[in-house]
């Protein structure tokens, strides 16, 4: 697999990726998308990464060990849901604010929040997944 | 009044956690002085509570609490009443004493710290019990104290016994929580409360029910497990692996006595009738006798004293169980003075094996001398116990004899075993306090000389209580035990024994009792000589049983388990889809619900052609491949296609997601199968290739007929309809799919990702197994540690 012409696209498929993987996530709430399918994207693109380049250089970028940032995902889903006790409002409840950030108009939201833990626990998981089983491969 | 805020209530009942939380912080700043500090806690308990004792004395009842989970009616909530009042003053009094003889008796000990905590959420956890009035917040208490009693009693945890008694506690006063916990929702549901406030006035629903001997059976199982009743008496013993600080406190003083708590709680309304007053006092007195006779045999200080919390608790069953006043008062007189004495011989027993190196009594004399306090607090406590003036073991004996004292057959039945017992117990309270200080100084292992203040300051303190106690014991009666006795019997009553004796029958009893147990006493030597060879005649007993149990138990779910899961893959992947196919198939063959042949539409498009003959061929690529991995991947030219079809169908996310899921399928399957070191060709005989083909057609052919059944139904659009409406309106969003994900059914998709990370995490380990698992042993930290990183650098 590991051949030159892979190797040297591999790097910018995946950086690639993973900017669509964050487009498709954002842009869920209004288009098909969203953190599940955001984060399938990514998890192939650090397993493409992996393939082509090895397991080291993935896990050297991306810093933490993909369990963490899976169950990091996890406690920020949880945890958007909290968010709601301070409005007095039911676990979960939706909540929306619109700061204006240099002039437009951003929609923020707990919703938002969760949906970055969704994306993050898919990394994580079928990441940590991918690469477990692609330095397997080299034993 | 100030202190029945329900505020500062609900902090003092939190306060021995958050104490145990600060406790292993302060330990390390403070060593074993820490105690003085987290005595505080128990002894700011106290005071809470002693300002309710005025209201409870005068027959007043203080409830509070808030609700908890309002939609099942369960409550956070507290009853105070004289029962409660005495438990709550005994448990916290004791407990400050305990937690500075634990400072004293643990000095040094590393974990010092983490003892403190455990002792202290003990606290926590038996205060509870006691105060709780909702049934469910009392089974949390209680089974808290179980798991507290299994860390402190496996506190010494690299010793084979300790981890094995607190593994019995465990499963045996445990098993009994599991008990009590059905026996509560069976009165919750025939009389429709769950509070015990409440609950006192449905006493004749109760007794009328048809359900009503299942409710006590299922309670006394609670409490006589806990309070350690023949046949369930074993873990007691064993328990005294624990330090003796744990002993005195959680084995004599206070949780051993919740089962009699709960007994005593609910007599006024499952108890006289004929079953209670029958299984109650046959038990109690059975484990009487039996707990004495095995006290005798006992060498061990700790060991004599804790089958003689074994006989006492029995007792105190017993005498539950006969429900007249004089017996609930004698119940409540002997519960009091069983905490005081029990608690303080036990600290003394802790004591002289701090000091002298041994708590072998045959090893142990002439100490008189040499620890004076010690020796004082030990006399105190052991006339108190021998039921002696003046002191309020006295009170309590004879309020038992006057209780029991009939002249019909049963009753003369009883006063035969009260003797036997109380005599034996005379017996053991005086060989604990007389024959490690009197008689010739023996050599022991250490030089014995008097313990710090630490130690003797929690024995000499209840032995002086005691004392007192039954001096002034008109104003005892008013505050502790008319009270209790009252919240007991379900009516007001009035405990009047005083330290004079009064000729009578009662008297003419104790004098009895005493020669009976003087003559025992000098007769010590063979009666143990005695028991031991008729133990050895036995050679069975319920400890032994136990371990069979449990051994009996771990085969079964070996067998179980080599049954449920043979370890073949391809057993589970038959047994899996086998069980697919019969989901689909038997419920329409069951009904007869067969879907109608669909007809074939007019208007398919070249393209749909096109899609279906991309499934087909891929269908025929997985079927004629030559090797594997071209298996896998023609799999995929199937998922694709499935995931066009989604597409043309106007289910863009569905398809996305499809697409996405199907080339990370392909991808770890692939790394799976080069991993396996498999032949790169299937090669199975032709007869497993029938039945897997059959398997896969049964499935497959399931799956077309379900769906086909479940698209000829009329389609109910109200969810959609719903959907489509609110979603933009309310959750601010035009993907549907997405909203409903994130925001509509957002709890349901936490639930779900979690697992996800569950399932990493699963499979993450599975794969890691397969390289240390040759060289580790098992429970070898440092191994593991080693061959981790191994596994790392590979």
């Amino acid at each position: 697999m590991r051949t030159v012409i892979f190797r040297s696209i591999a790097p910018y498929l995946t950086s690639l990726m993973v900017l669509f993987s964050i487009f498709v996530l954002l842009r869920g709430h209004n288009e098909p998308g969203g953190g599940f399918i955001g984060g399938l994207i990514a998890a192939s693109a650090l397993a493409i990464y992996g393939i082509a380049c090895g397991v080291a250089p993935v896990r050297r970028a991306i810093y933490f060990h993909p369990m963490a940032i899976s169950a990091f995902g996890l406690f920020m889903s949880a945890m958007a849901g909290v968010l709601s006790v301070f409005a007095g409002v039911p676990y979960m409840s939706g909540l929306w604010i619109y700061p204006h950030l240099f002039g437009v108009e951003v929609a923020l939201s707990s919703v938002l929040v969760f949906d970055v833990g969704v994306y993050l626990v898919v990394v994580g998981a079928i990441g940590s997944i991918a690469l477990a089983l692609e330095e397997r491969d080299r034993d | 009044m100030s202190a029945a805020a329900p505020g500062a209530t609900f902090i003092v009942l939190m306060l021995p956690f958050l104490a145990a939380v600060i406790a292993p912080w302060l330990t390390r700043r403070l060593g074993h002085n820490a105690a003085w500090l987290l005595a505080l806690a128990p002894l700011a308990i106290f005071i809470h509570f002693l300002g309710f004792s005025t209201d409870v004395a005068d027959g007043g009842i203080v409830t509070g609490g808030f609700q908890w989970v309002p939609s099942f009616n369960v409550s956070f909530s507290w009853l105070i009443d004289g029962l409660s009042l005495t438990f709550v003053l005994l448990i916290s009094g004791i407990g400050a004493l305990i937690m500075l003889y634990s400072g004293g008796y643990l000095k040094g000990n590393a974990q010092l710290g983490r003892f403190f905590s455990f002792m202290l959420m003990f606290m926590g956890a038996m205060l509870g019990v006691v105060i709780s009035d909702s049934f469910l917040m009392l089974f949390v208490y209680w089974e808290l104290t179980s798991i507290t009693s299994f860390l402190l009693i496996g506190f010494d945890h690299t010793r084979e016994a300790s981890r094995r008694a607190a593994i019995q506690a465990l499963v045996v006063t445990g098993g009994g929580g599991l008990a009590l916990l059905a026996g509560l929702l069976v009165i919750w549901n025939i009389t429709g409360v769950s509070q015990i406030s409440l609950l006192l006035s449905f006493g004749d629903e109760l007794r009328g029910s048809p359900f009503y001997l299942l409710a006590l059976f299922l309670v006394l199982g609670g409490a006589f497990s806990k309070s350690a009743q023949f046949p369930l008496h074993f873990w007691l013993p064993n328990a005294m692996e624990a330090p003796t600080p744990v002993s005195a406190y959680l084995h004599s003083a206070t949780m051993v006595k919740a089962g009699v708590y709960l007994l005593m709680r609910l007599n006024p309304v499952l108890g006289e009738t004929v079953w209670w007053e029958t299984i109650l006092p046959v038990f109690g007195g059975t484990t009487l006798i039996v707990g004495t006779l095995l006290a005798i045999r006992q060498t061990d200080l700790k060991l004599m004293l804790a089958y003689t919390t074994v006989s006492s608790l029995g007792l105190l069953v017993m005498l539950t169980g006969f429900g007249s006043e004089h017996a609930i008062a004698a119940a409540v007189l002997y519960l009091v003075a069983h905490s005081l004495f029990k608690g303080g011989l036990f600290m003394v027993a802790g004591l002289i094996d701090h000091e002298a190196g041994t708590r072998d009594v045959t090893r142990l004399g002439g100490l008189r001398k040499a620890m004076p306090i010690t020796f004082a607090a030990a006399m105190a406590a052991a006339i108190s116990m021998a039921g002696l003036p003046p002191f309020v073991g006295f009170l309590a004996k004879e309020e038992i004899y006057y209780a029991l004292w009939a002249t019909d057959p049963w009753s003369l039945a009883f006063v035969a075993v009260a003797i036997v017992g109380n005599g034996l117990m005379f017996v053991i309270g005086f060989a604990v306090a007389i024959k490690p200080f009197f008689g010739p100084a023996v050599k022991t292992p250490k030089a014995a000389h008097e313990g710090p203040v630490l130690l003797w300051l929690g024995p000499l303190t209840l032995g002086v209580t005691a004392l007192v106690a039954a001096l002034v014991s008109p104003l005892t009666h008013r505050f502790i035990s008319s009270p209790m006795a009252s919240a007991v019997a379900g009516e007001a009553e009035e405990v009047t024994i005083s330290v004079i004796p009064h000729m009578g029958p009662a008297l003419i009893l104790s004098i009895i009792t005493i020669i009976f147990g003087i003559i025992a006493y000098r007769m010590l030597d063979r009666l143990r000589a005695g028991m031991s060879f008729l133990l050895a005649a036995i050679g069975w007993g319920p400890d032994r049983g136990f371990d069979q149990f449990m051994s009996g138990l771990v085969r079964l779910s070996v067998a179980i388990t080599r049954f449920v899961q043979p370890g073949r893959l391809d057993i589970y992947m038959t047994v899996t889809f086998l069980m697919i196919a019969a989901a689909l198939i038997g419920p329409m063959a069951w009904y007869g619900e067969w879907p109608a042949m669909p007809v074939w539409p007019d208007d398919v498009q070249f393209h749909e052609y096109v899609v279906f003959a991309i499934v087909i061929i891929g269908l025929l690529a997985v079927i004629y491949a030559r090797d594997r991995l071209t298996a896998i991947v023609s799999l995929g030219i199937q998922g694709f296609a499935v995931a066009l079809i989604f597409m043309l169908f106007g289910a863009p996310d569905l398809s996305f997601t499809q697409f996405m899921v199907e080339t990370l399928a392909v991808v770890i399957l692939a790394l799976v199968m080069t991993r396996l070191k498999l032949t790169a060709s299937d090669h199975r005989p032709t007869g497993q290739k029938v039945v897997d083909m059959s398997v896969a057609l049964a499935c497959g052919v399931g799956f077309t007929l379900y769906l086909m059944a479940v698209t000829q139904q009329p389609f109910n659009t109200a969810l959609s309809e719903f959907f489509a409406a609110y979603s933009k309106v309310v959750a601010h969003g035009t993907n549907v799919v997405n909203v409903i994900l994130v925001d509509f059914r957002g709890t349901d998709t936490l639930g779900e990702i979690a697992v996800v990370m569950v399932t990493g995490l699963a499979i993450l380990s599975l794969i890691r197994i397969r390289t240390s698992r040759v060289k580790v042993a098992d429970n070898d930290p440092d191994q593991n540690g080693v061959s981790d990183q191994t596994a790392e650098v590979r």
